[in-house]
């Protein structure tokens, strides 16, 4: 029998971005025991890589914003498919949580009259996202990280979740290992929050790092909880596409934010082409209207590479396939051109713009200040996921919680940039303090050790495998798997392509079985890529059948053979994926609730 | 194809030195793009460290050809490749395995600063007043990715292993960050000169060279820091006062 050691806690918290932290920190404060665990060192996890903003309403910078147009803004950028409620509660409690931070030490931006600053970003009708720079992922994890190391929260870095154990229905404790020994460790615990982050690595081209492997997402599914909603995945319409190695990077959302603009091969700005219907109101009809809204006028409306990020990623798509894509297969997004309107552009762009400055000039040797970047589409977030509760962001599974982008609902068909980092802290805070609620109210769970056996025995079969006797090398499935999501399942879908996609899941669900890890259990990334592909498949899965299911584009979904946003005779509806009596991977539909009055009273009257 | 020589450090506490590869390099490459090639395709079980591979996450700090740099923003086409490139783990820390080595001390030390405490807000909805000019110096140490880049270089640990009385630039760069932030009210010089070690440092900005982030961490913080330090506990004149100073 191998070995572990037992480590347990009334609340376990699974992942240490923005919603681990957050949930970690409410749920110590509620005065039980609370443990954390994460994939790699605190204060490494893809939070750090959010740029543009955290969007709440405060009204600092234009007083007509408030709860109301923020959620009636996040309904319209998810296509009405957002669960309502949720939107509702994020609207309404985000600003808080933003403040709260600065009382955490956080420094946000500052506007003229000493309040924290707020920037325009796609969808969003007035500027509504705190920012430091571009950076404000990092101050934002950063300040729950020294926050949160002071509330007695127990610490495992570096240690990766690999099963959940249940007592009868309840959750009851969480199985992983660390990475420096590979040793064992139990986490029996009375309530679990899951706060994984996403699903990125299931495709090639992606802004996530080695951390988003659907981690979440798998063991909520496998433990019985469901999924929703995972055929969203949505693709950044601007990832760095050269030089190669950096292919998938993120670039800020904010450039665009500052007046940057998108421009085709033939150096015309294509973005005016095709302005969706639902935002024709909303969006400048010439250039000049463009610039002045991006500098503050409040009469001037969006230009239309401030729409929605699905959106923008079809017309650069678009762009590139009919041959009007820039040399290395992207788009020109440009932010130098600025310099024809503001004497001190160069320093201006350096000042709001300083990693994005860094980043092309040190990995692609180009000065934004001086010459357009080349930018195409990367996948970066997973708008479905585990099905929770509104207001407690529990699963139907008692005791099991998820927050942040692994949790599901707020976001609907498609996300507007700055309302994951306000989604983290609003439902991360949730989270926290339902499952310490739920921790008080229930009784310990009891542990059973066949379980922990059996769960043990799988995690090491990878080095029991023999590599060169017929096991495979556990990168080559990864990468196959890339390959084959990026083609088949990515921002143009076909039942032809996802069927494909998804018999070629079950070879390599046959090969992820086999493959070997060598070397021992010490730091073994091998073995770490390994146990991640049981995760990766079971994600990629679940969106192509996701994906296979919704016959319709609509937000970051799109189907070339049903190019109508609606389905004829069917009203709105979630995809559902839960596991069958035989292990199977069960898709179905259901029906979203009718909005609450008064909340289809705030959508007609804001439109 | 180009292809490129590598020396990789490989083992563990029991055992470890460099070991050869070789692997394609195409336009763009950097560091750890090398390195995860090589781990993709010959080494599987190689030990290292990344996430955010921008720059910005500071998980992949490692010393390349004998310079602490940062693996993913370190350019193959900046480095001489006639000769094989070096890459070693962080040596001011011990060894875990090949190119992971265990920082767990930073965290500890960051644990005993005296945690930041705000004066009460400014505004009823919880909120403070503060200018852009107040806090553009503390945005600067909030920078910090926590890359461990400076303790790696510092002499003071490197080579003195003072790591019990000194807690190295990347604390001097938080304290900085919390002693200077317009709305702390917490007092940390006592520590700085008593546990910390400020003093240790002879300002030889060794740490300032290497931060990725370009933090001007010796003149901006640690001189900064020092002086206060000196005026609180070695100006003449206050001392003077303190000794005639009536007793309460």
């Amino acid at each position: 029998m191998a070995q572990y050691e037992t480590h347990e806690y009334d609340v376990l918290v699974i992942g240490a971005g923005g919603a681990g932290l957050r949930a970690a920190i409410e749920a110590s404060s509620a005065g039980v025991s609370v443990g954390l665990v994460c994939k790699s060192l605190l204060g490494k996890a893809h939070t750090v890589m959010a740029e543009g903003g955290i969007a709440a309403a405060l009204a600092n910078v234009d007083e007509r914003d408030g709860w109301k147009v923020h959620f009636a803004d996040t309904m319209r950028g998810g296509q009405y498919l957002n669960n309502w409620r949720m939107a509702e509660l994020h609207a309404k409690e985000a600003p808080e949580r933003v403040r709260e931070l600065e009382g955490w030490g956080a420094l946000f931006d500052r506007t003229d009259d000493g309040r924290i600053l707020q920037r325009n970003f796609g969808g969003h009708q007035f500027p509504r996202l705190a920012h430091v720079g571009d950076r404000t992922g990092l101050e934002m994890i950063r300040a729950l990280q020294d926050h949160g190391i002071h509330q007695g929260v127990d610490v495992h870095m570096e240690c990766t979740v690999v099963a959940l154990t249940k007592d009868g229905d309840r959750v009851s404790g969480a199985f992983g290992y660390e990475r420096e020994k590979g040793r064992f460790k139990m986490f029996p615990a009375k309530a679990i929050v899951l706060a994984t982050g996403g699903i990125g690595r299931a495709y090639k081209i992606t802004s996530n790092s080695w951390e988003y492997t659907g981690d979440g997402h798998a063991l909520a599914y496998h433990a019985g909880a469901e999924l929703i909603d995972m055929e969203f995945v949505q693709f950044h319409p601007t990832g760095m596409v050269w030089p190669p190695s950096v292919q998938g990077i993120l670039v800020t959302e904010g450039v665009r934010g500052e007046g940057g603009i998108l421009k085709n091969g033939e150096g015309r700005r294509f973005m005016f082409d095709d302005i969706p219907e639902l935002y024709r109101l909303q969006t400048a009809d010439n250039e000049e209207e463009g610039w002045r809204y991006t500098q503050g006028d409040r009469e001037a409306r969006r230009p239309p590479e401030l729409l929605t990020r699905d959106h923008v990623a079809r017309c650069i798509v678009r762009e590139v396939q009919e041959g009007r894509g820039s040399p290395h297969g992207g788009v020109f997004l440009d932010i130098a051109w600025i310099r024809e309107k503001l004497p001190n552009a160069a320093e201006h762009i350096r000042r709001k713009l300083p990693s994005m400055y860094h980043q092309f000039k040190e990995l692609a040797n180009i000065d934004i200040t001086e010459e357009p970047m080349e930018v195409g589409p990367t996948t970066h977030y997973a708008m479905g996921g585990v099905r929770v509760d509104s207001d407690s962001q529990m699963t139907c599974v008692p005791g099991l919680f998820s927050a942040g982008e692994c949790g599901a609902g707020l976001h609907g068909a498609n996300r507007l940039g700055g309302n994951s980092l306000s989604d983290l802290l609003v439902f991360g805070k949730r989270a926290g303090e339902y499952a310490a609620q739920f921790a008080k109210e229930n009784d310990s769970v009891l542990l059973d050790e066949d379980q922990v056996r059996s769960i043990a025995d799988w995690a090491l079969k990878p080095l029991e495998n023999q590599a060169g006797g017929g096991g495979g090398n556990p990168y080559q499935v990864q990468y196959d798997l890339q390959e084959i999501m990026q083609k088949l399942v990515g921002i143009a879908r076909s039942e032809e392509g996802i069927s494909s996609a998804l018999s070629e899941i079950v070879g390599l669900r046959q090969r992820s079985e086999g493959v070997a890890a060598i070397g021992n259990r010490e730091y073994n990334s091998g073995w770490h890529t390994a146990l991640d592909l049981y995760n990766l498949l079971t994600s990629a899965e679940a969106i192509a059948l996701a994906a296979l299911e919704r016959k319709a584009s609509i937000g970051a979904h799109s189907r070339d053979d049903y190019p109508d946003k609606e389905e004829p005779d069917t009203k709105k509806y979630n995809t559902v994926i839960r596991k069958g009596g035989d292990g199977e991977m069960l898709v179905s539909r259901e029906e979203i609730s009718e909005m609450r009055g008064d909340l289809q009273k705030i959508i007609e009257e804001i439109g | 194809m180009a292809t490129a020589k590598f020396k990789v450090w490989r083992g563990d506490t029991d055992s470890s030195g460099f070991v050869d590869y070789e692997t394609d390099v195409s336009e763009g490459m950097v560091v750890l793009d090398a390195v995860h090639q090589i781990q993709a395709e010959q080494a599987n079980d190689l030990a290292v460290r990344w996430n955010c591979k921008a720059g910005k996450c500071g998980s992949c700090s490692a010393e390349v050809n004998g310079h602490p740099k940062l693996m993913c923003m370190t350019r193959l086409d900046d480095l001489p490749l006639d000769k094989p490139v070096t890459i070693e783990p962080m040596r001011a820390f011990p060894l875990v395995k090949d190119l992971v080595t265990d920082v767990s001390w930073n965290y500890q030390v960051k644990k005993k600063i005296k945690k930041f405490s705000p004066r009460p807000p400014d505004f009823e909805d919880g909120t403070w007043e503060m200018q852009q000019e107040d806090i553009d110096r503390v945005q600067e140490f909030r920078k910090c990715i926590e890359c461990f880049l400076c303790q790696d270089v510092c002499h003071v640990l490197r080579d003195h292993h003072l790591h019990d009385n000194f807690v190295g630039p990347r604390h001097y760069v938080y304290t900085a960050s919390l002693e200077m932030h317009p709305l702390d009210t917490e007092d940390r010089l006592g520590d700085l000169k008593e546990t910390d070690g400020i003093g240790y440092c002879n300002i030889t900005k060794c740490c300032t060279k290497v931060c990725p982030e370009h933090i001007t961490i010796t003149d901006n913080a640690i001189i900064p820091l020092k002086e206060r330090v000196v005026d609180q506990f070695y100006d003449p004149l206050k001392k003077l006062f303190r000794i005639f100073k009536p007793k309460e």
